[in-house]
């Protein structure tokens, strides 16, 4: 058993059509495991799900052997569960320090320790900590993102997309990152559009179509397979 | 000598008396830019929220009266303040529950919220109507003056007289240290940063644990008290008219929407603005070009820009002009 795992989810939204059927996603600490699928998929969608901001209508969640299913998305986070989302995934009218700030919300302890943790692993956050995120650099503010997720130093990272709109090299950079938080030993789940890079930096891979696993293994046995190659990887 | 007397004659019909409107405009503008920028609807129902929590400051500054407490050179009103405020924040927190937090879950669009916000308004000047009446009602006591027009006329040896009231005083006082108060929970506390948050990205603020009923909670009771206070020392410094209140809305807009609406700090400040266009266009400046001028030059009317009728119609059109050139606001600032 997996320390994060959903079990043959089924969920859409309110009484709408189910966007994702008995899809299954795990995740153990200490490893990277990438989403991907074509858009539309019902990438976003599962990992909400996982989250609880939509109610499953058959299937589960569990972290840690705990089925979290009835749990509220608050009571999910409590558990340390972090989710960065597709979008709007920072406070734009606050500065970088205040966005950390805001991710340790639930944290009752001393967090200047965990901040200077996050600037060590950010090193651009602290050099503009006091700057409103608004005026930062896409690849600024996905660290940003990171970074207020990270505050509440969680066992399991969701990252929906988290090199959308960066280029090329910032995109190498944040997966640096990303290979930095996975040795601190968090479980991490990232849906990605650069299918290919975002493989060559997971344990993990599965593929969704239509909100079902079409397929799924390590990077390297669907980076090497034909079929994936050829309907997902361009090549 | 003659112009000081012209900056006497300023500072006593213009700059304090705006200075004072000024800052009971501000304390209803940053309460309007609250509610907007956490609970996204304009609240229409403003200005008679400001005259219920008034209500009871005056019907309790009667009672004191009646069996003998007073504050001795200030004005009675200011002991009933902590209790006005618990009236009011109790008022909102009910409104809240049983009319606002079925549409703010709902998730209806602002405007429904903004029409909802009228009802309200009309239920509560109905309510003031039943527990008050609609009449002028004076609860200033104490003493009245701090500094007499002849006591400076004395003290200086100039023609012109200052007055200074001790409600202008009060206001001045009172606003700018319930302001800082209130920007240093928004700025420097985890429950002020994280109000901020929520109204910057409400679904964000979800995901990082802000609980929005606390936030919800905490805006009426910062939207209370600065309610409360703003009408209290409005109603000190004129009257207390309910209807007054409910006019007042005009320019308590204006003065938020001039700062930005959403923008707690250009609130403040836009309510300074809309109190100062007020007060320069519609007083009448002969007597301050007498001073100043030759008597050949003196002028024979009232140089007034605008009579005192149309002082609404200065608020309305600095709104209108705002909402048309600049309608992010004239100042540069953060968003709740
Ligand atoms: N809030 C919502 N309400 C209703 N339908 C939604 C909502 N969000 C997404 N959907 C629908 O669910 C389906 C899957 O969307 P989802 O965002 O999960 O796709 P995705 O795989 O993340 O796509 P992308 O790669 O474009 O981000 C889409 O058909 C979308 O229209
Ligand atoms: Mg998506």
């Amino acid at each position: 058993m997996a320390f994060f795992e959903g079990n043959k989810m089924t969920a859409g939204y309110g009484d709408g059509p189910d966007i994702i059927s008995s899809c299954s996603i795990n995740v153990d600490r200490g490893e990277i495991v990438a989403i991907l699928g074509p858009n539309g998929a019902g990438k976003s969608t599962a990992m909400k799900a996982m989250l609880g901001l939509l109610n499953l209508k058959s299937g589960s969640v569990n972290i840690d052997g705990k089925d979290i299913s009835k749990f509220s998305p608050h009571d999910r986070i409590k558990q340390g569960i972090s989710f960065v989302p597709q979008t709007r995934n920072v406070f734009a009218e606050l500065t970088v320090r205040e966005n950390l700030e805001v991710g340790a919300f639930l944290r009752e302890d001393d967090i200047n320790k965990v901040i200077e943790e996050i600037y060590e692993l950010f090193p651009i956050l602290k050099e503009k900590k006091s700057q409103v995120v608004g005026q930062l650099s896409g690849g600024q503010r996905q660290q940003v993102a990171l970074g207020r997720a990270l505050m509440i130093k969680p066992s399991v990272l969701m990252l929906d997309e988290p090199t959308a709109g960066v280029s090329p090299i910032v995109m190498d950079e944040l997966f640096q990152h990303i290979l930095k938080v996975k040795e601190t030993n968090v479980a991490i789940i990232m849906v990605e559009q650069n299918a290919k890079q975002a493989l060559s930096i997971s344990d993990r891979g599965y593929v969704l179509v239509t909100g079902e696993n079409k397929f799924e293994g390590s990077g390297k046995e669907l980076l090497n397979d034909p079929e994936v190659r050829r309907s997902f990887l361009g090549a | 000598m003659e112009l000081t007397n012209a900056i006497i004659l300023l500072l006593n019909y213009t700059i304090l008396p705006a200075l004072t409107y000024g800052s009971q405009l501000a304390l209803g503008a940053i309460f309007v830019t609250l509610i907007y920028g956490i609970l996204r609807f304009a609240n229409f129902a403003t200005g008679d929220m400001m005259s219920f929590g008034t209500m009871f400051a005056v019907l309790l500054t009667y009672y004191f009266q009646s069996i003998g407490i007073s504050f001795g050179v200030l004005p009675t009103a200011l002991l009933t303040i902590p209790f006005a405020i618990f009236m009011m924040i109790f008022y909102m927190l009910t409104i809240d529950k049983f009319v606002f937090s079925y549409y703010r879950v709902k998730k209806s669009p602002p405007v429904q919220l903004a029409m909802v916000s009228v009802g309200v308004m009309f239920v509560t000047q109905a309510i003031i109507r039943i527990i008050i009446g609609p009449f002028d009602r004076r609860f200033l006591d104490g003493e009245k003056f701090i500094l007499k027009a002849t006591e400076f006329k004395e003290m200086t040896g100039l023609s012109e007289g200052l007055t200074i009231k001790s409600t202008q005083v009060l206001t001045i006082f009172i606003t700018i240290v319930v302001v800082s108060i209130m920007f240093w929970f928004l700025n420097k506390t985890k429950t002020g940063t994280s109000m901020r948050a929520y109204s910057d990205n409400e679904d964000l603020a979800l995901l990082s644990g802000i609980d929005p009923k606390r936030v919800v909670l905490i805006t009426w009771v910062i939207a209370g008290i600065l309610a409360t206070i703003g009408g209290i020392l409005y109603g000190l410094d004129k009257s207390y008219r309910p209807f007054v209140y409910f006019n007042n809305m005009l320019p308590i807009f204006a003065a938020a929407i001039v700062g930005g609406i959403g923008n707690p700090f250009g609130a403040f400040l836009g309510g300074y603005v809309i109190a100062f266009a007020e007060i320069f266009l519609t007083y009448a400046y002969k007597k301050f070009f007498a001073y100043l001028l030759p008597e050949a030059l003196e002028p024979n009317s009232m140089v007034q820009l605008l009579s005192t009728d149309y002082k609404f119609a200065i608020s309305f059109s600095i709104l209108v002009l705002v909402l048309l050139f600049r309608p992010s606001g004239i100042f540069e600032g953060k968003k709740i």
